[in-house]
């Protein structure tokens, strides 16, 4: 075998290990997607959706105060979390422009996006359960709404900042002061790129369960008081999976399902739109 | 304004969990806390020694198994697959990334534990076990609920993240390079490991980094199946804690004030352990950057 | 006076993405050690063609040849050929340079390594001689085991060279060298250009007339694809038989 085989060898095999750990990756997404499915769908019934939990122990029942209170402290984390971070964003990408403290506070956004979120649960905890006294919905609400401002802030700052200068210029030249320039002209041509980037923080809020499991807790019954313990699909999945039943295990199983396909269909829709729109 | 949120929360969460662990800190101090391997509520004994080392073990273990995988897929996306399937499997990897923690943490509990349980541990053992090092490595009855679960579970998880971020690197290396070193009669492979991965490293580097600090925060994916029992083992197929998971299993159950502020003294050292390793990737990926945009 | 022939194409057509017909029917010559321009206007296909020479295309799909090239009698384009063969004979120099990152020493042994040269003092000769050889040995002598990037464009453009002719190619392929450099740092590459022309058969993309009347000895007129003229540089400078030709090179159009 002279050099030049050697080398094409070489680099055969080096290209095929390669769409080896291809393949394993799509194995891994393949076979947890599967797996949920087959599980998820056998334990999918009406009255997961339209009972509360039953005594612990009795079988059937259902998670419908978790699938409201999951959503009530989504939409509050929502309502706090979106403006403050696109408000952010703005001054970031208009006000601040090229300024040190804005590269700086951009920079300190992006670490905050990957900070574990159990430590912005403990944070919480100390802020808001521990003076009260009680576990609230309100604080679940805010521990998420804390991850989003982060994640949404950069990707308004990111959106923004694709936005011709000259575009603005031309608005400027008109006579246009600068707030009206920013949101009848920069917020239009940035539009898409942010709401797609406040689903996607959405989606990843949606799935978390650490900043909730001190913060919102949990409960058994169906309960629409933000001040008080409020279940969600998530904490009632990590219940239910460590518990000893069956039948709380099909349960988490479903509710695993559920969020998953919703988190998926989001985060599809979001990229399809991103690449549709900025190809 | 609003911008400064960010600055108040990280402000916030220093001053929060310091004035919340002052306790724990004046009892145990800082390097004895660090060092100590005692965790007994009931005594009020504490030391973080075994959480961090069950945090430090599945961290690196995982980034074993996931940087290959991970620099093996980038160059299959960017070098070897048709055009064709670049954008779905772009996709898949997107969505890998976007499946939330406690989803892998529940099929790490009620599938890949049995698997590794009942098939991957003892076939493990009966081969590489005999082996002198990993002898000691491999020791005890495969439960599943373990380190090496742990961190297999943790490697897929960050699978994608350092696989997105080593294919945008490895796309920045420019075009007309790569073909001079074709030009010169070079394979495919030794373009990617003469210019290819030369002109990114920093950004893998970066990537890496970026995924052992999600790493070593991860709580969900690791609670269902690390077993939480603070110990310092010698095997990989023993339970044991890391500093998230003692936080999500006992934070709500702390009985003491001790016991809570040695708790809040846990998520103290992992936010201070995140964010040195965040920043450092943070580092690396802005020089990454810098060098091409010049 | 007839020059020994180094390539030829015959009837060669190229098409992108399966349908984009790039080059149509191309039939010329290239004669040994002799310097062959090809100029046109922007998009006329003169990269495309040069590109067809080493067949670069082949790192894209979707692309198709038809006809032949011929080199030394044999067709390059044939499926059996192989490609780092037929890349390490035929060295290929960019519009902007393209220093490796590595020290300038590991640049230009870059392709002898390949070839699986392994010993010190034979690199390090042949390093040597290829620095010479394309005039930036004085240069960077001192320096060789400094990064490629501390050189200027023009050294960056030389040290690529240098490294092409470390294997000892037959042909050399320039794609508008010099477009991203300095005057000073053009008339050095020029210079190079008209001595390697001893030791190598030279083809030359460039979008400069005055560089094509200079220093080559044929020259080909390509538009939308089709080559309009070719023959020696100095006919189709001063007296081209073609209308087209004519109003390109007197600057008309282009």
């Amino acid at each position: 075998m002279n050099i030049r085989q050697k080398r094409k060898a070489e680099s055969w095999i080096a290209l095929f290990c390669s769409s080896l750990a291809a393949l394993f990756g799509l194995f891994w997404l393949v076979f947890i997607l599967t797996d949920v499915l087959i599980h998820g769908i056998s334990g999918l019934n009406l009255s997961l959706f339209f009972n509360d939990p039953a005594p612990a122990g009795v079988d059937g029942g259902g998670l419908r105060n978790a699938f409201v209170g999951q959503l009530m402290i989504i939409g509050v984390a929502a309502c706090i979390g979106v403006p403050v971070g696109v408000l952010g964003g703005t001054f970031l990408a208009e006000y601040a422009r090229g300024r040190s403290l804005a590269r700086v506070i951009s920079v300190l956004a992006d670490i905050m996006v990957s900070v574990p979120s159990i430590i912005i649960g403990t944070f919480v905890y100390a802020v808001m359960v521990k003076p009260l006294g009680h576990f609230s919905g309100w604080a679940g609400a805010v521990a998420l709404a804390l991850i989003m401002i982060p994640v949404v802030l950069r990707t308004t700052e990111d959106m923004l900042s694709l936005v011709p200068w000259t575009l603005r210029e031309a608005a400027f030249a008109l006579g246009a002061p600068y707030y009206k320039v920013i949101t009848q002209v920069v917020y239009r041509g940035a539009a898409t790129g942010i709401l797609t980037g406040i689903l996607l923080s959405i989606a990843r809020v949606a799935g978390e369960t650490a900043p909730l499991l001190f913060t919102s807790f949990n409960n058994a019954f169906f309960s629409v008081n933000m001040n008080g313990p409020m279940p969600s699909l998530t904490v009632s999945i990590f219940q239910y999976a460590m518990g000893p039943y069956e039948d709380w295990h099909a349960q988490a199983w479903a509710a695993a399902f559920i969020i998953t396909v919703v988190i998926l269909v989001v985060t599809i829709t979001s990229r399809l739109i991103i690449r549709w729109r900025y190809k | 304004m609003a911008s400064f949120s960010v600055v108040l929360l990280t402000l916030g969460i220093v001053i929060v969990l310091i004035a919340n662990s002052w306790l724990a800190i004046g009892q145990f101090g800082v390097w004895r806390f660090l060092v100590s391997t005692e965790w007994n509520p009931v005594t009020a004994e504490f030391g973080a020694a075994t959480t961090l080392f069950g945090t430090l073990v599945t961290t690196f273990l995982s980034l074993l198994i996931a940087i290959p995988v991970a620099v093996g897929i980038a160059v299959f996306v960017t070098e070897v697959s048709p055009d064709c399937l670049k954008a779905p499997i772009g996709m898949a990897i997107e969505l890998l990334a976007a499946i939330p923690s406690i989803i892998y943490g529940m099929w790490g509990l009620f599938t890949l534990a049995p698997l590794m349980a009942n098939h991957v541990e003892p076939f493990l053992q009966a081969t590489l076990g005999r082996l002198p090092l990993f002898s000691i490595l491999l020791e005890g009855t495969p439960m599943g609920i373990d380190l090496l679960t742990s961190s297999v579970i943790l490697s897929i998880m960050i699978i994608p993240f350092t696989a997105s971020i080593a294919r945008d690197s490895f796309n920045l290396t420019p075009a007309v390079v790569k073909e001079s070193a074709y030009g010169l009669g070079a394979t495919r492979w030794e373009v990617i490991k003469n210019i290819v991965l030369p002109y990114s490293k920093l950004g893998v580097f970066g990537g890496v980094v970026l995924s052992m600090g999600r790493a070593l925060g991860e709580t969900m994916a690791v609670a269902f199946v690390l077993g939480n029992r603070h110990q310092i083992t010698t095997s990989l197929l023993d339970a044991a804690a890391t500093i998230t998971v003692s936080l999500a299993n006992e934070f709500a159950e702390a009985d003491s004030d001790i016991y809570l502020s040695s708790l809040f003294y846990l998520a103290l050292v992992l936010f201070a352990m995140s964010f040195v390793t965040l920043a450092i990737a943070k580092l690396f990926l802005l020089r990454a950057e810098r060098r091409y945009s010049r | 006076m007839t020059a020994m022939v180094e390539m030829e194409t015959r009837g060669l057509n190229f098409f992108y993405a399966g349908t984009v017909h790039a080059l149509k029917n191309i039939n010329l010559t290239i004669a040994r050690n002799k310097v062959t321009a090809l100029i046109g206007p922007s998009g006329c296909g003169k990269t495309t063609l040069l590109r067809c020479f080493n067949r670069m295309h082949d790192l894209y799909p979707k692309h198709r040849y038809e006809g032949e090239i011929l080199m030394q009698g044999k067709n390059i384009l044939a499926p059996d050929v192989d490609l780092i063969d037929l890349r390490s004979r035929i060295g290929m120099v960019f519009q902007k340079p393209t220093p490796f990152p590595m020290t300038i020493f590991d640049n230009v042994a870059y392709g002898l390594r390949l070839k699986g040269i392994k010993k010190k003092q034979e690199l390090s000769e042949l390093v040597e001689r290829a620095l010479k050889h394309a005039a930036l040995w004085d240069e960077v002598k001192d320096k060789l085991f400094a990064s490629a990037y501390d050189l200027s464009g023009g050294q960056q453009q030389r040290l690529v060279i240098a490294r092409a002719l470390a294997v000892e190619p037959e042909v050399l392929l320039f794609d508008e060298p010099t477009s991203a450099l300095d005057p000073i740092s053009t008339a050095k590459i020029e210079d190079l250009v008209m001595q390697l022309k001893k030791d190598v058969t030279i083809i030359i993309v460039t979008h400069n007339m005055q560089q094509a009347a200079r220093i080559s000895d044929e020259t080909g007129f390509l538009m939308l694809g089709e080559i309009i003229e070719f023959g020696a540089t100095e006919k189709i400078f001063t007296a081209p038989s073609e209308k087209l030709t004519e109003d390109y090179v007197t600057g008309r159009f282009g």
